[in-house]
C-alpha cells in the first residue's frame, strides 16, 4: 500500500494551480483535504503522474455571503463549515449534514469543495447542494463559469469538471427559517451512509412549501426526486401524503446492488428515510416559524 | 502465603510504556543497511502458473533479488511442515513459501522482491510477469462437496480432506422415541481477526555471533525459532525469535510457517543484510488466516418438558485452501457445543473442506461461537415449541454444581478426555437474569412498545475450553539488587502478562509487583514453550511462573538458613526480607541472599542443586480447565431500517480465580467488542470468482466505541482443581457467545413479525430481507 511514482507539485496560489492543471492536464491531479485521494493513490487505483497540491492556496479557504448565497472557498476545511455561524444561520440544511461526514479527524482534513469534486453518490455534501439547487465555480483555461448542481454530478465520481479546470468555490442557496433535516441510515457513525436523505420545507398555514428532497447512495449521483417533491407541495404532512412520499420515492429510485445493501433494501430505506426526513423537517419548520 | 497481589486490580505495569509510544512493535526495529520486502501475490482464486518473468523486476531501480519458487533453497521449496496432525485428517495439505505451479487462493504469494524501500519493492513487483491460466474457482462451501466440483488439490481426488465423527450414546435412539424434534440448519460466514498491527517480520543474519535474530509478530516464537533452525540448517541456538509488542492477535498470527516467516529470514541470510517486511492492510485481508465458515445441519430431541434427550450435527467446515493448522476448529466447534447441558445422546460429524480461499485457522472463539450458536438456537427452538421460559428450559438441562468433574465423553481438541473440571452453572445463569432484570422484562418489553420501539431480551450460555496443554515454563531469578526477572516464551498480544505473571510471583516472594520483571516471547531469554492460544498462558504459564518463584523461595530460605544459623522451618519471607521468626532485627533481604548464593569462593552446598537464585519449572497439564458464562443483552431493532443496537450488555463469567479483575474485564470487554462486530459489521464477502470483496475497512466494517456498549461484568469464582492458582482461562470468554445472544434478542425483538435467525453476521440490509420474507405482518 505504497503509492506508484509521482510528481508533486504545491502552488500557493490558485493562478499557480491552473498552470499546473494547464501544463499537465489529464496527467495531475488535484489534492485537496486528500481524505479519499491518499487512500486511492496507496492502493494504486489512481496513478498521476503529478499531484497538485491545494493545501497551501490560502485564498480558496473563506465563507461568505454574497448575493442570497452563501460562497464557500473550495478549500475551507468540513470542519471549519461545520463551526460557522454564517452556515448554521443561513444554511440550516448544510449545518445538518456537515456532522455526518466522517468523524472530526476527516473533517477537519476533508474540504468542502474536495468532497464536491469527488463526488462519491454516498457522500452528503453533494446531495446537499443539489437539494439546494446550488452551483459551483470553476475557473480553466477559458476564464471562470458557473456549473449548476444539477449539471454537475454527471455520474459516479465524475464531474463536468475537465482536466484543466479547477473547482474554486461552491455556492448554498441561503435558506433561513427552512425547516431542514439530513437522515441516514449507515452501518457504522461516521460512514458513508447506505441511503441518506436531505429534506428542507417551509411551512405556510401548516402546508408545506419550496419542499426539496435529495438523497445519497442510491444512484451514480446524488437523486433528487420531483414526483415525491411535487406529492407534498402544497399540502399538510397528513400520514396518507407521508406514505404517498415513500411509496413514490421507492417507486421512484433506481439503486444498484453491493456487498452493503440490496437495491430493494436502499429503495425501500429511502422512502422511510424521505418520510421520517420531512416529518423531521416539518417540526423544525414549525418550531423556527 | 500473603497474596497482596494476587485478586487485586492493579493497573498494567506495561501500560505507560504502552500508552506513550514507548512499545518496541516488530516495525519500530530498524537496523543499519536493511532492505524491504513486497510480497507479488495471486490476483487468482485458481490458477495454473505457467510462465513467472522476473527480468524487468531484477533490472528496476533499487532492488537486490527477486525470488520465485524456482529461486529457494530446496528445504523452502516444498509444503511447509504439517503443524498438527490428526488420524482423521487424510489430507494434510499445507502451504507453499512461494507458489509452485498453481495458486489456490488470492493473496497466495507468487513472488518476493527485495529492495532498497518498500516503495521501489512494490514498483518492482508490478514488473513482474506471470502467465496464469485460470481455473474455475471453488468458492461456495456445498459445490465444493459435490462429486463434479473444481479439485483445489488435484491429487487427492476430493476437495473434503477429513471427515471426523464423534458420538455418545445412542442418538438414533434417542431421536426415534423422542416426543419433541427440531431440525434447522445454520450458517456462519467468515470474518477476519484484524489485529491492529498486522503481521510482520524483521530478519538480520550476524556472521560473526553466527546468529539470525528474527523479531516475528508472532503469538509462537518458540516454534518458530525451532522450526527455522531446522528449515535453514541452523542449530537451535544460532537462531533467536524475538516476539517484541505485538498489536494483537488473536490466533492468525500462529501458522507456522506464514510464508514470510521464512521468506525474510531466508534472504537476510542470502544476502547479508537485514530483511523487514510488514504486511500491509490490504495483504492482511487476503493473506491472514480467516475463520469462521460452517455449515450445520444439526437435531434435537427433548421430553414433553424440554429435558435433551439427544442432539446431531453434521457440519461443513470451510479449510480455504490449505491445511495446516489442522482439525482444531472443527474439533472445538464439535466439543463446544453441548455446553453447560447434560446430553445424553450426542453425535457431531463434519467434513473440512477445500475451497479457493484464504486459509483457515482459529481466531478467538475457534469453533466455540459456532458451538454455542447451534446449541443454544435449538434451545431457543424448543422453548418456543413447548411453550416453555428459555431460561427454564436452560436450567432443566444443567450439569449440576455436584457433577464435577464432568465427562462430556468426547475427545477435545488436546486428544485428551473432555472433562469439565469445575463450574456452577445455574447460579452463573442466576447471576446473570437478575442483573438484565430477566424477570421484569414482559412488562418492560411491553413498555418500550407502547413507545414505538422494539426490544428484544438476550441469554445466552457457554462453556469456554481453555488452559490446555502441553506445557509452559518460567524461569524467575533474583538479582543482587533484589529485582526479580521472570522470563517466559509465551508471546504476550495485550493480556497484560508482564503484570499477572509479576502478580503471581510478587506474592510468592514477597516483594513489590513494580520490583518484578517479566520477559515474554524471546527465544534467547527462555527457550521452552508452545505459544499464546486456546486461552492457555495464564493457566499454563502463570502456573509455571508460581512455581518457579515457589521453587526461588524455598532456594532463598536454604540459603539463609545457612547464614542465619537456623532452621529452615523457622524463617520467614516477609516485604522481601527472611529472619527467624521472631527476631527480624536480623535479617537478609533477598539481593543479599543472591550474593550468598553466587559465591566467589568456597562452595555451594549439594541441597542448593545450582547457584544463584533462580529456578526454572514447567507446567504440563494434563488436561484443559473450563470456565463458563452467561452473557444477556438487550438489543433494539429498526424494523423499518434493519438496524440493530445494543441498549445494555451484562457478563457473568466463572473462570475461577481471578488474578487481577481490572485485565480480567478488558479481556471480557474486548472479546465482546469483538463478538458484536462479528455478528452484525464484520464480514469478508467473496464474490462467485473467489475474488474477496471487502479488503479495506470502507468495506470491511469494525465496530467502533459508538457501536459497542458500556459492558457490565461480573464474576463468579469456581476454583479449578487442575492448578494450584485454581484459575481458568478467559481470553475467549468475551466473543464466544455473542451469535447465539445477539440471534435471540432480535428474534424477541421482532416476535411480532415472526423473524427466524439461523444465521451470522447479520446486516442491517439481511435483517430486512429476514423482516419481509416472515410475511405478511412484516408491514409494522
Amino acid at each position: 500500500m505504497k503509492p506508484p511514482p509521482f510528481r508533486y507539485a504545491a502552488p500557493t496560489s490558485v493562478d499557480q494551480a491552473l498552470a499546473l492543471l494547464s501544463a499537465f492536464g489529464p496527467e495531475a491531479k488535484v489534492l485537496a483535504g486528500g481524505q479519499s485521494l491518499m487512500p486511492l493513490l496507496n492502493l494504486r487505483l489512481v496513478r498521476p503522474g503529478v499531484l497538485v497540491d491545494l493545501n497551501r492556496v490560502r485564498e480558496l479557504d473563506y465563507i461568505r455571503e454574497d448575493d442570497g448565497e452563501v460562497a464557500i472557498g473550495a478549500m475551507t476545511r468540513q470542519r471549519t463549515a461545520e463551526r460557522s455561524a454564517l452556515v448554521r444561520r443561513l444554511l440550516p440544511l448544510l449545518a445538518d449534514a456537515l456532522p455526518l461526514v466522517g468523524h472530526p479527524p476527516i473533517r477537519t482534513r476533508g474540504t468542502v469543495g474536495g468532497s464536491i469534486a469527488h463526488a462519491d453518490p454516498s457522500a452528503e455534501l453533494p446531495a446537499v447542494l443539489l437539494a439546494l439547487d446550488g452551483s459551483v465555480v470553476v475557473r480553466g483555461p477559458a476564464g471562470t463559469r458557473r456549473i449548476p448542481a444539477a449539471d454537475f454530478f454527471v455520474s459516479y465520481l465524475t464531474t463536468a469538471l475537465a482536466p484543466e479546470d479547477l473547482l474554486v468555490e461552491v455556492r448554498f442557496p441561503a435558506h433561513p427559517g427552512a425547516g431542514t433535516a439530513f437522515m441516514e441510515v449507515a452501518r457504522r457513525h461516521g460512514d458513508y451512509a447506505l441511503v441518506g436523505a436531505a429534506a428542507l420545507v417551509r411551512l405556510r398555514d401548516g402546508r408545506c412549501q419550496g419542499v426539496r428532497l435529495a438523497f445519497t447512495g442510491v444512484g451514480p449521483t446524488p437523486v433528487r426526486v420531483a414526483e415525491a417533491e411535487a406529492a407534498v407541495e402544497g399540502r399538510e404532512l397528513t400520514p396518507a401524503v407521508a406514505a404517498e412520499v415513500r411509496k413514490v420515492v421507492a417507486a421512484r429510485l433506481e439503486p444498484d446492488s453491493d456487498i452493503h445493501a440490496s437495491a430493494e433494501y436502499r429503495r425501500e430505506v429511502a422512502g422511510v428515510l424521505a418520510e421520517r426526513a420531512l416529518r423531521r423537517a416539518a417540526d423544525r419548520a414549525r418550531e423556527v416559524g | 502465603m500473603a497474596t497482596r497481589y494476587f485478586g487485586a486490580p492493579i493497573p498494567r505495569l506495561e501500560d505507560p510504556r504502552l500508552l506513550t509510544g514507548r512499545g518496541t512493535y516488530v516495525d519500530d526495529i530498524t537496523l543499519p543497511g536493511m532492505l524491504h520486502a513486497a510480497v507479488l501475490r495471486s490476483p487468482h482464486a485458481h490458477a495454473r502458473i505457467r510462465r513467472v518473468d522476473v527480468s524487468r523486476a531484477r533490472q528496476a531501480p533499487g532492488v537486490v533479488a527477486v525470488f520465485t519458487h524456482a529461486d529457494l533453497p530446496p528445504a523452502l521449496a516444498g509444503p511447509l511442515p504439517k503443524l498438527i496432525p490428526h488420524p482423521a485428517l487424510v489430507h494434510h495439505k499445507t502451504q507453499y513459501a512461494l507458489a509452485a505451479d498453481k495458486v489456490r487462493h488470492v493473496g497466495e504469494p507468487v513472488a518476493f522482491v527485495v529492495a532498497d524501500s518498500r516503495y521501489r519493492a512494490e514498483d518492482a513487483a508490478e514488473l513482474i510477469e506471470v502467465d496464469y491460466e485460470p481455473l474455475p474457482p471453488v468458492v461456495d462451501l456445498e459445490a465444493a462437496v459435490r462429486p463434479d466440483a473444481p479439485l483445489v488439490h488435484e491429487d487427492i481426488g476430493t476437495n473434503v480432506c477429513a471427515h471426523y465423527t464423534q458420538r455418545v450414546g445412542n442418538v438414533e435412539e434417542a431421536f426415534a422415541r423422542a416426543p419433541v424434534v427440531v431440525r434447522e440448519r445454520f450458517v456462519i460466514d467468515r470474518g477476519t481477526a484484524a489485529p491492529l498491527e498486522t503481521r510482520g517480520v524483521v530478519a538480520q543474519w550476524d556472521p560473526r555471533m553466527r546468529q539470525l535474530v528474527v523479531w516475528d509478530s508472532t503469538q509462537a516464537p518458540i516454534p518458530i525459532r525451532n522450526g527455522l533452525a531446522r528449515l535453514l540448517g541452523l542449530s537451535q541456538a544460532q537462531v533467536r525469535v524475538v516476539a517484541p509488542d505485538i498489536g494483537g492477535g488473536f490466533g492468525p498470527k500462529i501458522m507456522m510457517f506464514y510464508p514470510e516467516e521464512v521468506l525474510v529470514p531466508c534472504a537476510a541470510m542470502q544476502l547479508g543484510r537485514p530483511v523487514k517486511w510488514i504486511e500491509d492492510r490490504r495483504e492482511c485481508f487476503v493473506a491472514m488466516n480467516q475463520e469462521r465458515e460452517q455449515i450445520h445441519d444439526a437435531a434435537i430431541a427433548t421430553d414433553r418438558d424440554g429435558r435433551i434427550l439427544g442432539v446431531r450435527t453434521e457440519f461443513l467446515y470451510d479449510a480455504g485452501a490449505y491445511i495446516p493448522y489442522g482439525l482444531i476448529v472443527p474439533i472445538v466447534a464439535s466439543t463446544t457445543l453441548p455446553g453447560p447441558y447434560k446430553i445424553p445422546a450426542y453425535h457431531c460429524e463434519f467434513r473440512a473442506v477445500f475451497t479457493t480461499k484464504t486459509i483457515v485457522s482459529p481466531y478467538r472463539g475457534a469453533g466455540r461461537p459456532h458451538g454455542v450458536f447451534v446449541m443454544e438456537r435449538l434451545l431457543d427452538r424448543v422453548a418456543d415449541q413447548l411453550g416453555l421460559d428459555r431460561a427454564e428450559v436452560r436450567r432443566r438441562n444443567f450439569i449440576q454444581p455436584h457433577e464435577f468433574p464432568y465427562d462430556v465423553g468426547l475427545i477435545y481438541q488436546d486428544n485428551a478426555p473432555l472433562v469439565y473440571d469445575s463450574g456452577n452453572y445455574p447460579a452463573t445463569l442466576d447471576k446473570a437474569l437478575q442483573m438484565i432484570g430477566y424477570d421484569r422484562w414482559p412488562e418492560e418489553k411491553a413498555r418500550y412498545r407502547r413507545q414505538g420501539r422494539y426490544v428484544g431480551l438476550g441469554v445466552a450460555c457457554y462453556v469456554e475450553g481453555s488452559g490446555i496443554g502441553p506445557y509452559e515454563g518460567c524461569r524467575v531469578t533474583v538479582e543482587p539488587s533484589g529485582k526479580v526477572y521472570a522470563a517466559t516464551s509465551v508471546g504476550t498480544q495485550g493480556q497484560g502478562h508482564f503484570t499477572s505473571f509479576a502478580q503471581i510471583i510478587a506474592d510468592v516472594l514477597s516483594v513489590p509487583v513494580e520490583d518484578v520483571v517479566v520477559t515474554t516471547g524471546d527465544s534467547g531469554a527462555f527457550g521452552w514453550g508452545t505459544g499464546t492460544f486456546a486461552s492457555r498462558a495464564a493457566v499454563v504459564a502463570g502456573t509455571a511462573a508460581h512455581l518457579a518463584a515457589q521453587a526461588v523461595r524455598e532456594k532463598a530460605l536454604k540459603v539463609a538458613a545457612t547464614r542465619l544459623e537456623a532452621r529452615v522451618e523457622d524463617l520467614v519471607l516477609e516485604g522481601g526480607r527472611v529472619y527467624v521468626r521472631g527476631a527480624p532485627a536480623r535479617s537478609l533481604t533477598l539481593g543479599e541472599i543472591a550474593v550468598l548464593a553466587n559465591p566467589l569462593r568456597g562452595t555451594i552446598p549439594e541441597e542448593w542443586e545450582q547457584p544463584g537464585l533462580e529456578a526454572s519449572r514447567y507446567f504440563a497439564p494434563p488436561r484443559g480447565t473450563f470456565p463458563n458464562g452467561v452473557h444477556a443483552a438487550l438489543v433494539e431493532v429498526d424494523p423499518e431500517t434493519g438496524l440493530a443496537r445494543f441498549l445494555r450488555y451484562v457478563v457473568v463469567h466463572d473462570c475461577g480465580r481471578v488474578i487481577n479483575p481490572k485485565i480480567l474485564d478488558g479481556q471480557i470487554r474486548g472479546g465482546v467488542a469483538q463478538g458484536i462486530g462479528g455478528v452484525f459489521y464484520e464480514k469478508l464477502v467473496y464474490d462467485s470468482g473467489g475474488q474477496l470483496l471487502t479488503q479495506t475497512f470502507m468495506d470491511y466494517l469494525l465496530p467502533t466505541a459508538m457501536e459497542i456498549p458500556e459492558v457490565e461484568v461480573a464474576h463468579l469464582e469456581t476454583p479449578s482443581p487442575l492448578n494450584p492458582l485454581g484459575i481458568k482461562g478467559a481470553g475467549e470468554a468475551g466473543v464466544i457467545p455473542v451469535p447465539a445472544l445477539f440471534a435471540q434478542a432480535v428474534e424477541d425483538a421482532l416476535s411480532e413479525f415472526g423473524v427466524k435467525i439461523n444465521e451470522m453476521p447479520l446486516s442491517p440490509s439481511r435483517l430486512r430481507d429476514l423482516i419481509r420474507a416472515a410475511g405478511p405482518r412484516s408491514s409494522p
